[in-house]
């Protein structure tokens, strides 16, 4: 039973980590061009002149 | 040169294709000065560009063309609110919190199901609550306000029965947590939820992908004209900002963006997406011109008469919004078994409440039961069965160059066994072709390549494309120079050669042109508009899946002929769009399922009235709007291939209705007798879901 009072918090809070951090991705666009990040792989960087 | 000085909008670029264009188009549109930034979406085929004000559109679509590529400006603004695009990440967002829910109670409930008791159990009963309560709150809310219209209205679909298990559920699980009891339901309420939400999510990303789809495809949004000002200079005007009495220059290949009168020039018109007319007109000042048309031949001046909503197409869209109103009242299969799904479901768990009150269990264990009912005929695999079949067989489609626009557009194509075609642009490419090219000698065709290349004249264009079939290099010429409505001229080997109109005029109105060296014509080429590569195997192929095809064409009897004696079709001529649109609601009355595949402006209303719509991609807007599904590329076989796998979706859609009712018929006694416990409905749910989803993955492969 003691060892609940961790473990339960701690898979909750992961799990909840989870889900932030797919919320993040979400906002940040990282879905909205799936197949295009699959090719971006490619894509050789131009040397940017600053 | 501030950032908050920058423009935003996005451009559709339908020609990104691979990786390489990704880098083409990211770093080649940023050394124009005028543009900060640019940044490439593969999926949607769009481009967003963050560029200087003062910038005009036709500067910004020349770098793309400057780089290769064909740029549609995408609406009028940087942020149009896209409702449909955020509804599908609100969904998202439910499917993410239900799914985090669902795995951690199931976390606890495993537990308990392995034998927790007591005061564990209890805990694991108060947990599970607290996360699943919030859930269904913020994760059901789409059900709960569906459900509330629907019984407002006095009517019962499937959100009905949803949310009255999902609430009694939770209420019956909330009141044996606090009383210390052996069974709650928190993890089916939740999986339920779960379940629906994917399938929900599935149906509107494939609408989604199939507007992306069109969108990409839509000419008309944001074209415009270059308008000549009162100052006499000129300045591109969104087809939108278009009024009356401006002066539009209307370059040769342009298509008209208003209509208007001709104020100065002579060209030849073509009307084919206006009328399924093939063959050109010719236009002088003070002739009427329309909106949609292409100018094939030289510049004219065009004085706006009226502009959007105003123009002559108002008519046909007045049709096309009656046409749409009987297709509107098709109801989805999934609704359909709704309506005989959500009373039987009421019915049974009513039934087994009342049963086991006469039976003598207490109020409480009824209830227990019942909610064990509610919960596990859910339609929770009925839920996924309609979606989940669709979206694979959209995906499958849209390989083969098929964009489905939704859900009920595969079950109505589903159903056709009658199909009309347009002529002109759909069984045939609705372009000029050269014809007879192979008779000229190379040398002959190396001076008519160089010429051709030089211009962007259409029938140059045709040329081009025609000679590069025959592996030709171009000539070597000089000091070329192009005269609108003329021809190309150039210098070669020292003498003067031209491309142009033809000096012997017994060619009638048919579209041609000549190759002349010093002034003596050395060859004359005719266009006309071909077939489609593969129209005969389609139409058998149609004919095979028991779909009667028939020509509507609003060109002259004398030009649908040929076409419909090459396809062994019978035909009908000289059309109006009021004429189809009678012609299909004539087969409808008689029980027919129309399918419409056409293109122009003259096929909307009967693309808006067919049963099932497929127009191909270089359609008019108004024939890619009103249709179901649009084709890519010169091939009509992906018409039929549509058709196919229509009927394949529906059978397995069908498959997987049978497989969730087998389902219940165990389930349900089960349940019934009250041996249902938490356990059971989880494996029972996810197991039925499962099988559905396998079910409809089958057809990823069924294209061929």
């Amino acid at each position: 039973m003691n060892g609940l009072v961790f473990l339960i918090p701690i898979a909750l809070g992961l799990g909840l980590l989870g889900l932030a951090a797919f919320f993040w991705s979400l906002r940040k666009g990282q879905f909205d061009d799936l197949d295009g990040a699959a090719l971006r792989i490619f894509v050789e960087e131009e040397e940017e002149s600053v | 040169m501030s950032a908050a000085a920058l423009v935003e909008r996005d451009f559709a670029v339908p020609d990104i294709r691979c990786a390489g264009c990704i880098a083409k188009l990211e770093q080649g549109l940023v050394r124009d000065k005028r543009i900060a930034a640019a940044r490439v979406n593969f999926t949607e085929k769009r481009v967003h560009l963050s560029y200087l004000p003062d910038t005009d559109m036709p500067a910004l679509i020349g770098a793309f063309s400057h780089l290769g590529f064909e740029a549609h400006p995408i609406g009028t603004g940087p942020d149009e609110a896209d409702a449909e695009a955020e509804t599908s990440r609100e969904l998202l967002r439910a499917v993410a919190v239900s799914g985090f829910a669902m795995m951690n109670i199931m976390l606890l409930s495993v537990s308990v199901w392995s034998g927790a008791a007591g005061a564990t159990r209890d805990l694991f009963h108060w947990l599970s609550a607290a996360i699943a309560l919030p859930t269904v709150a913020y994760a059901g809310r789409s059900f709960f306000r569906s459900a509330w219209r629907a019984l407002r209205h006095g009517r019962a679909n499937m959100d009905v029965p949803i949310s009255i298990g999902v609430v009694l559920v939770c209420a019956i699980s909330l009141y044996e947590t606090a009383t210390g009891g052996q069974h709650a339901y928190f993890d089916g309420a939740v999986m339920l939820l779960f379940f629906l939400l994917c399938g929900r999510w599935l149906d509107s990303v494939m609408r989604d992908r199939a507007r992306g789809g069109v969108t990409a495809l839509l000419r008309n949004m944001g074209s415009g004209a270059t308008v000549l000002g009162k100052d006499g200079r000129s300045r591109w005007v969104d087809a939108t900002a278009l009024e009356p009495d401006m002066v539009m220059l209307v370059a040769a290949g342009e298509r008209l963006a208003a209509d208007g009168v001709v104020v100065g020039g002579a060209s030849q018109l073509d009307l084919s997406l206006l009328t399924g007319e093939s063959a050109p007109q010719s236009v002088h000042p003070d002739e009427r011109v329309h909106a949609g048309t292409l100018n094939l031949d030289a510049p004219i001046r065009v004085r706006v008469t009226a502009a959007g909503a105003d123009t002559a197409i108002a008519d046909i869209a007045r049709l096309m919004g009656e046409a749409a109103q009987g297709k509107s009242r098709y109801v989805r299969i999934a609704d359909r078994a709704a309506r005989l799904y959500a009373p039987a479901v009421h019915c049974l768990a009513l039934m087994a409440f009342a049963g086991w009150m006469v039976a003598g269990a207490g109020w409480h264990d009824s209830l227990l039961i019942a909610a064990a009912v509610l919960i596990i005929t859910c339609p929770c695999a009925l839920g996924l069965a309609v979606p989940a079949a669709q979206i694979v067989a959209a995906g499958a489609l849209m390989r083969a160059g098929v964009l489905v626009k939704d859900g009920s557009a595969l079950e109505r194509l589903a159903e056709v066994d009658l199909a009309f075609v347009d002529k002109t642009g759909t069984l045939t490419l609705g372009r000029p072709e050269a014809i007879g090219l192979e008779r000229f000698d190379i040398g002959v065709k190396s001076l008519i390549l160089a010429l051709s290349q030089a211009s962007r004249h259409p029938l140059s264009e045709a040329l081009t494309r025609g000679l590069r079939r025959f592996d030709v290099r171009p000539a070597e010429v000089t000091l070329i120079a192009e005269t609108p409505g003329f021809g190309i001229e150039a210098q070669w080997a020292g003498s003067t050669v031209k491309l142009g109109r033809p000096q012997c005029s017994d060619l009638g109105d048919a579209l041609a042109t000549e190759l002349s060296v010093e002034g003596k014509a050395v060859a004359t080429i005719r266009f006309a508009d071909r077939l489609r590569p593969d129209a005969r195997e389609a139409i058998d192929a149609l004919a095979r899946e028991g779909v009667e095809a028939m020509i509507l064409s609003g060109d002259r009897a004398e030009a649908v002929a040929p076409v419909a004696r090459q396809l062994g079709l019978t035909a009908q001529t000289g059309m109006s769009p009021q004429d189809k649109l009678e012609a299909i609601q004539r087969q409808a009355a008689l029980g027919r399922k129309v399918l419409m595949v056409g293109d122009g402006l003259n096929d909307g209303p009967a693309l808006a009235a067919g049963h099932a719509s497929i127009a191909p991609g270089s359609a008019s807007d108004v024939g890619k709007n009103a249709a179901d599904c649009i084709f890519l590329g010169d091939r009509v076989m992906p018409v039929v291939q549509a058709v196919r796998m229509a009927r394949r979706t529906q059978a397995v859609v069908r498959q997987n209705f049978l497989l969730a009712i087998g389902y219940n018929a165990v389930a349900v006694p089960l349940a019934f007798m009250g041996l249902v416990t938490p356990l059971v409905a989880a494996i029972a749910m996810s197991g039925s879901s499962l099988i559905v989803v396998g079910n409809a993955l089958r057809l990823k492969g069924a294209i061929r």
